[in-house]
């Protein structure tokens, strides 16, 4: 394609770009500012950074936050994977409903997700704890480790595990030398879409947390409802700065993957 | 989105339609096992008891059996915590045709509409300039950089723009300053609007970006090449073309926007209530009534099944899941 002067799409995309940064830029410029009321600059300061890291109860939900993202994934990883090659593997009656079944977590909105779990765990009479919110969030976490992985097991080379069975390795070998290298930049995809799903989950926390957990979501929402929290400006900037992280890694990963699928 | 066994690593000839409780038959064991795990492992590894039983028995338990509940509980009327409950009975669904609640559910289907209309006219500009006309070698990096926002809270990205749109907030301080004057839009429908497309623009984007790049150029040129104008190719060939795409973007959109409860709450105050909040109070909040909390939830689950039915006959799967 010829280089054409600016065209109005790539003006409109241009747009588009800064729609997208916008709200994102603001939020760290005023997180640096030194004005409560952040209508004004008032001048470049770190206090917000000071309250927010001596902020107990923030710190506190951060690490609630990231034992049950980190639980959840770390189980799911292999419920997920394992219901992938399932999935791919076998054949058996009422394999339909089973894969239906699988995909229900990213059909039904996190409402009704949140709703029926409470309402499954008042009548079995689970007390709410860190556990529940976990178990909940599991549910969500391995149906998309599962998508994630099965596109993964369609695109590779099917004839690799079973040339390493003709050649005698045994089926634990194959399935840990083989496939499971062959998967492993499908599952830790899987793996961080499922983290910074869980990390950003309000609803299905709300409704399985009780009084006993208190997870980021959560106390982020109670405070920015009644209005604007300069420390939580803070705290925005540095959960962005995690997240271009996670998908810093994220794209690494789909290199990785990708460059893995062209050498086989 | 279908998996054929035959892609993955067994050919149909050793596939021997194992049950749930016969596992497969080790095809490929000649060679002798030596250690237990290598004894166990065509039965208990590979089993399709172990891949699939652990992931089906907690979708089971703790997605599909407490669905079933709240279809149980939406059929006892008036069901409240902790008070004893009648009979079976639809009352709680003709409770939802009390034409406050119908204004809440039109409420919802005008944002989810509204915004997934906003999404599509402004993603699939952004779409179509990434996938036919940015520069070929920054094109992945480019379409990274637009869906980089989804990977932070939602939470705080919808909390940034009441920043902005506060009346001391940062749009009223731009308005002011070239002499335009002052709009109050938080906590009205207009920045409910802005919020939903700002959240789902994004995977607008993702989705059509996959649908293009698949448009095969030759039919433009072709097009241009017999004299087509670009606006004579582009509505008779490029949207036809992408409508698929078009179409699975835009429900996956609707269906978000449909149920979103962050954006309607932070930004659109008390006057923007709809379903995903009507929802959340009959539990979290004062009122307690599970059996009418129960049925709007079956109402919302039941309008995204058949967003979903629409999306299977219409739209394109496969480019959704490879987004």
């Amino acid at each position: 394609m010829p280089s054409r002067p600016v065209t109005w799409p790539s003006l409109f995309t241009a747009l588009m770009y800064a729609f997208m940064y916008f709200p994102i830029i603001v939020l760290g410029a005023y997180s640096f500012s030194d004005s409560r009321y952040s209508a004004s600059w008032g001048g470049f300061s770190l206090r917000w950074y000071r309250a927010l890291f001596s902020d107990r109860r923030l710190l506190a939900a951060l690490q609630d936050s990231l034992i049950i993202a980190i639980v959840a994934v770390a189980i799911s990883a292999v419920l997920g994977t394992l219901m992938a090659i399932g999935l791919a593997r076998y054949r058996f009656p009422g394999k339909g409903l089973y894969r239906g079944m699988s995909y229900l977590p990213l059909i039904i909105p996190d409402i009704a997700i949140a709703v029926a779990t409470l309402v499954f765990l008042a009548s079995v009479a689970v007390p709410l704890s860190l556990g529940t919110i976990i178990a909940a969030h599991m549910v969500f976490c391995l149906a998309y480790i599962a998508v994630v992985v099965s596109s993964r097991i369609q695109r590779l080379d099917p004839n690799l595990e079973e040339a390493a069975l003709d050649l005698g390795a045994t089926h634990t070998q194959a399935m840990f030398k083989v496939l499971l290298p062959q998967l492993a930049p499908g599952i830790l995809a899987g793996c961080l879409l499922a983290f910074v799903l869980s990390m950003d989950d309000l609803l299905i926390s709300s409704f399985t947390a009780g009084g006993g957990a208190n997870p980021l979501p959560i106390e982020i929402f109670s405070r920015v409802r009644t209005g604007v929290k300069p420390d939580i400006n803070a705290l925005s900037v540095m959960l962005i700065l995690g997240s271009a992280l996670l998908a810093g890694i994220a794209e690494y990963v789909r290199y990785w993957g990708d460059r893995q699928r062209q050498s086989t | 989105m279908k998996i054929q066994n035959s892609n993955f690593p067994y050919p149909p000839t050793l596939l021997t339609f194992p049950t749930l409780l016969t596992p497969m038959t080790p095809a490929h064991s000649p060679t002798p096992s030596n250690t237990w795990a290598d004894r166990l492992a065509p039965r208990l590894w590979l089993g399709p008891v172990t891949l699939l039983g652990p992931a089906g028995v907690w979708l089971l338990v703790l997605l599909v059996l407490p669905t079933l509940l709240i279809l149980e509980i939406s059929l006892v009327p008036g069901l409240r915590l902790g008070q004893p409950s009648g009979g079976y009975g639809l009352g709680n669904y003709l409770q939802i045709l009390q034409p406050v609640y119908l204004r809440v559910i039109w409420r919802s289907l005008v944002f989810a509409v509204g915004s997934t209309a906003l999404c599509l006219l402004m993603g699939f500009p952004v779409a179509y300039w990434l996938a036919l006309m940015s520069p070929q070698r920054w094109r992945n990096l480019l379409l990274v950089a637009f869906i980089l926002p989804l990977w932070t809270s939602s939470l705080l990205r919808a909390y940034a723009w009441t920043t902005i749109l506060r009346p001391s907030g940062v749009l009223n301080g731009m308005l002011t300053a070239i002499g335009l004057p002052a709009q109050n839009w938080l906590n009205t429908p207009t920045a409910v609007f802005i919020g939903l497309t700002y959240s789902f623009l994004p995977y607008m984007v993702l989705i059509l970006y996959a649908s293009l790049e698949k448009l095969d150029i030759r039919l433009l040129e072709a097009a241009a090449d017999l004299g087509a104008t670009p606006r004579q190719c582009f509505w008779k060939i490029t949207v036809p073309q992408t409508l698929p795409g078009i179409a699975a973007a835009s429900l996956l959109v609707f269906i978000s926007t449909l149920s979103d409860f962050v954006v309607p709450t932070l930004l659109g105050g008390a006057s923007s209530m709809n379903i995903s909040r009507l929802i959340y109070n009959q539990f979290l909040g004062p009122t307690r009534a599970w059996g009418f909390g129960s049925a709007l939830s079956m109402v919302l689950i039941l309008a995204v099944s058949l967003a979903i039915a629409l999306l299977i006959r219409y739209g394109d799967r496969n480019t959704v899941t490879e987004a």
